[in-house]
């Protein structure tokens, strides 16, 4: 008889799940650094783990909402500015009990009007706290979301290709159908509607149910920032094909680029007016873990719901308060992200300094990772126009496929793991996000320190070329 | 109120597929909304466009997720929001000053304060400048800015924000284990840890791990905290229930498990672990060794992973009991990795500690093969990592300060006098509920709950038949319109078919109790005096 826990017994979904972003690399690189390796971690979109500093305001504040025995000692003047102190104690004012005490499921009041108040100021229409609910991450809410949706395998969700691998993990776990729509590399990752519209007439010739459709702007591994164009088109496609829009926009505040700024959904679809504004069912999902505040660790985010049916937010707010609630300090970040300090606040300047510092090294860093790579030998990467990634295609001549095929590993897979044994660069290989048959990418983040950059594309180049010195048989090689 | 509109609405409009509801007792029923669960097969016809049901409506989303309950933020917690709004643009409207919320275990909520220790690190690792300042030993004691160096060291890069390894920081992970093999006296391993934002996800990833279809099922305590029931339903298994002995002070007998899981694999579901919570939610009974020894043999036996959750593991309050933990029962069994599986869940929202909004805890898994860890790795890699600070704060929970530290003897006088306090509490609020007419209450040994059984009258039955509802619902309602006082009626934890029961919880501040205890008898006599036979 099985034992509980024996392998072969366990959930069929949980075992179809990948997840490239921690998984056979990143544990090679694990094992390697415990050797004594040197590592560069640019597997995950984690800043501080790469020496990014936190913002100084927050972190003062919530220390002092940690331990609000601070906010009564005569001294605490001398160690916090005074509109730290004042924000701690509007903050602690809107718990019930502090940061120990569980709040509302759906996240504290006082927060999510912030929230609400900072969407409206972003976007120009009204938002309404009632329909954005606080998650730890983002992910988590994305999880939610899909979780309600998908019923069974017939229920398909239409997913850019590539992505980032939360979304087919979770259409996994929940026993969904991942419908892949292809981004057009050539195109810099563009959107081409007719791709999407392919796709979907595909499956639901399979038999699918196209239930739902992700867009993540900035893209995720690809970076590209969708026109407002694009977007209008997005949402009547959803309109017309009467699919929820899952816009995942964890990645705003990271735009490298000055002709597409970034334009919420949801102001595109009121915009729109009805029956649009009305009619399409939309999710948009938030995080305090990227943009210039990187604070990952804190498990911050939150949705906002548009045009979803009160009964359907009660359902999910049923399923949010089994969990109880959202964890109180990563609110309270959240709370600050979207009501930073303002002009004439003491903390202000040095906010705005620290900001800038990040968001100007970061489009730096963009260009260098860029141009760097394109200057490596059968290496082709679009720009990375938002979000914190680089993906460049890297063009395995057909010697090096074989090779990767006798190693037992997938092309991109065998490439990764050399340069990661050459040069402890630690990325994840296209495969892990999806991408066309036989094209081959990496993903690396553009969140090395700025001034480490210059040595980590010179070792990539070195590995890179010689690479495909020992692998290039000149006859040719895999193309797009 | 809205919720269960919803979800009755939503079972008229869902079409049954298939019907094998499990177990035939009536009481699981309390349980699972009374629509019958759904097979997984496709129910809508693929050209779904064409039709006006919107993409996501009650119609077309997951089905298990409106078969979920959970009764502790659920309908009377709803009334008591809106009552709570109504006092307060219009003060004096009702017999009483305050909403009174003894429906959740949420301490900090009632005026428990947090452990400064504690609290200091965590202020520290938030903002690791505050290490840099000379006034900072002015204001912090030295062990704990000696307590945050060491924490932040097993950090890589000291970086508090970043994404941590997908169990939880190792360094704190080996604190954890170290707290374990301290408490048990067996040794315990870093790598059995994930730590989780609370306990509860890590018993949604158990059960999503377990559970294949409804053919598997998992033994439950009737009663039980409904975390169990709604995550099984979520996950589309079967709770098998096992029910609790409320005459033996909620006894856990082993013949009615037995029971229990014949007639369940009788039926052909899988029964693929037993739940047990020592201290017990609702019930508060602490398991004797013997009992614990039995469980685990039998477990053993019927190739069964025990789930244990432990999280009130620190909430003990009679002198003849002892908390074991079932990791430490079984090794002492002679019982190693090979024989058991066991997960292990702890809390720091719970204890002493009470920091529910923290959102940190563990779980810790022995016996099972690297291929499945692999697998429970792989879906806490998904989530990426639980937050940080209660990560920390788990490692605090299971390191507190020792006796020689700076901290020891405040942190010992916070401790206990949370602790005594509680245990007074408990007392006090059990000889009320057993002075009103009508209502036996078992002791709290343990945990954070009272759950007084009520005998009501007949009349009260039928009142609550005629404005369909349960009888402990029409009990909790009318004690909240009267009193202000948040319970949850018994019906959302499980109960014998026939019995009512409320969970009241022992929080609410010293100083309150008397006003509580004087509000329950006033309201009791009266609903005793109108529905008296």
């Amino acid at each position: 008889m099985s034992r509980g826990l024996d392998y072969e017994v366990i959930n069929e979904n949980v075992k179809r799940v990948a997840y490239a972003v921690r998984g056979e690399l990143y544990l090679r690189a694990s094992e390697l650094q415990k050797e004594g390796k040197k590592i560069i971690f640019t597997n995950v979109g984690n800043p501080h783990a790469l020496g990014q500093k936190p913002l100084t305001f927050p972190r003062q504040v919530v220390a002092l909402c940690q331990a609000p025995f601070l906010l009564d000692d005569p001294h605490v003047g001398m160690m916090f500015p005074s509109d730290a102190i004042e924000r701690a104690r509007h903050y602690l004012s809107l718990t019930s009990g502090g940061l120990g005490a569980y709040s509302d499921s759906r996240g504290l009041p006082g927060i999510r009007k912030e929230v609400a108040e900072f969407i409206e100021r972003r976007d120009g229409y009204p938002s309404d706290p009632e329909l954005i609910y606080l998650t730890d991450g983002a992910s988590k809410g994305v999880m939610q979301m899909l979780n309600t949706i998908i019923r069974n395998d017939k229920d398909g969700i239409l997913v850019p290709v590539p992505q980032y691998p939360l979304y087919s993990a979770a259409i996994s776990l929940f026993g969904g159908s991942l419908v892949p729509y292809h981004l057009e590399e050539t195109a810099n990752w563009g959107l081409d509607i007719n791709n999407l519209r392919q796709s979907l007439n595909e499956a639901r010739m399979n038999g699918i149910t196209v239930r739902a459709m992700v867009i993540i702007n900035p893209g995720n591994p690809t970076g590209q920032c969708l026109s407002e164009a694009n977007i209008r088109e997005i949402l009547k496609f959803c309109y017309q094909q009467k699919l929820v829009l899952l816009a995942d926009e964890v990645y705003q505040q990271n735009i490298y680029q000055d002709e597409r700024p970034f334009i919420s959904s949801r102001k595109i679809l009121l915009g729109m007016g009805p029956p649009f504004s009305k009619e399409v069912q939309l999710v948009s999902f938030h995080t305090v873990s990227k943009g210039y505040w990187g604070e990952c660790g804190q498990r911050g985010g939150y949705f906002e719901m548009t045009n979803i049916p009160l009964k359907t937010v009660d359902e999910i707010y049923k399923v949010a308060s089994i969990s109880l609630s959202p964890n109180v300090p990563g609110q309270i970040f959240l709370g600050l992200m979207v009501n930073p300090p303002k002009p004439g606040d003491i903390s202000y300047s040095k906010f705005v300094t620290e900001s800038k510092a990040i968001l100007d090294s970061l489009r730096k860093r963009a260009h260098i990772m860029t141009n760097g790579f394109n200057s490596c030998r059968n290496v082709v990467c679009n720009f990375t126009e938002g979000a914190m990634y680089s993906f460049p295609q890297i063009k395995l001549p057909p010697k090096a496929i074989e090779a990767a095929k006798k190693a037992g590993k997938v092309p991109d897979v065998f490439y990764c793991l050399k340069l990661l044994e050459a040069t402890g660069i630690s990325t994840v290989p296209g495969s892990g996000f999806g991408q066309k048959e036989g094209v081959f990418h990496l993903r690396t983040t553009i969140l090395p320190a700025e001034e480490d950059m210059p040595a980590i594309m010179d070792s990539f180049k070195k590995f890179n070329d010689e690479f495909m010195e020992q692998y290039d048989d000149k006859k040719g090689y895999s193309r797009m | 109120m809205l919720r269960r509109f919803a979800a009755d609405k939503a079972k008229h409009l869902l079409r049954p597929l298939c019907s094998s509801l499990l177990p035939a007792s009536a009481a699981a029923a309390d349980l699972v909304s009374s629509s019958s669960p759904f097979c997984t097969s496709s129910s809508a016809p693929a050209a779904m466009s064409s039709t006006k049901t919107p993409p996501v409506s009650v119609e077309n989303i997951n089905p298990k997720i409106i078969k979920c309950e959970y009764a502790v933020r659920g309908e009377i917690v709803i009334l008591a929001q809106r009552l709570q709004q109504e006092l307060q643009s219009n003060p004096g409207s009702r017999p009483f000053d305050e909403i009174l919320y003894c429906n959740i275990g949420n301490p900090q909520s009632l005026g428990q304060l947090p452990i400064t220790f504690f609290r200091e690190v965590l202020a520290l690792c938030d903002h690791p400048a505050l290490l840099d300042k000379d006034q900072t030993h002015g204001l912090f004691s030295s062990d704990a800015i000696d307590r945050a160096w060491k924490i932040l060291d097993v950090m890589p890069g000291r970086a508090t924000g970043a994404y941590s390894h997908s169990q939880g920081i190792k360094g704190l992970r080996d604190l954890i284990a170290a707290g374990i093999a301290a408490r048990d006296g067996f040794p315990a391993n870093a790598d059995d840890i994930f730590l989780t934002d609370g306990a509860s996800p890590a018993v949604h990833m158990m059960m999503q791990l377990l559970l294949r279809s409804e053919k598997d099922g998992i033994l439950c305590p009737i009663p039980q905290y409904p975390l169990y029931s709604a995550s099984i339903a979520l996950h589309g298994g079967t709770l098998v229930p096992y029910y609790l002995n409320e005459a033996t002070g909620w006894g856990l007998e082993l013949s009615e498990v037995k029971k229990q899981l014949e007639d369940a694999r009788s039926k052909g579901v899988t029964v693929r672990a037993l739940v047990v919570i020592n201290p017990g939610n609702p019930t508060g009974q602490v398991l004797a060794e013997d009992n614990q020894r039995e469980i685990v043999d039998f477990c053993k036996e019927e190739g069964l992973v025990i789930l244990a959750d432990e999280v009130y593991q620190e909430n003990i309050y009679v002198d003849n009991k002892k908390f074991h933990s079932f990791k430490k029962i079984a090794r002492s069994m002679g019982y190693g990795e090979e024989d058991i599986a066991l997960v292990s869940f702890q809390s720091v929202s719970k204890g002493y500690y009470g920091e529910c909004g923290k959102r940190g805890g563990y779980m810790e898994l022995t016996g099972f093969t690297a291929e499945v860890r692999e697998q429970i790795y792989k879906i806490a890699s998904v989530n990426l990592c639980s937050n940080i600070s209660g990560q920390i704060l788990a490692s605090l929970v299971m390191n507190p300060p020792q006796e020689g530290d700076e901290s020891f003897e405040s942190y010992v006088d916070e401790k206990d006098g949370i602790l005594l306090s509680l245990a007074r509490r408990a007392k006090t609020l059990e000889e009320a509920f057993n002075s009103l007419e009508g209502v036996t209450c078992n002791r709290a040994e343990g945990a954070m709950y009272l759950f007084p059984r009520l005998h009501l009258p007949h009349k009260a039955i039928e009142a609550a038949k005629a404005a369909k509802t349960a009888p402990d619902a029409l009990y909790a309602r009318r004690l909240l319109d009267a009193t202000g006082i948040v319970v949850v009626p018994g019906s959302g934890f499980g109960q014998v078919p026939g019995t009512w029961h409320i969970r009241c919880t022992i929080l609410p501040q010293e100083d309150k109790i008397p006003a509580i205890v004087s509000r329950l008898k006033e309201f009791h006599e009266a609903f005793m005096a109108e529905f008296r036979d």
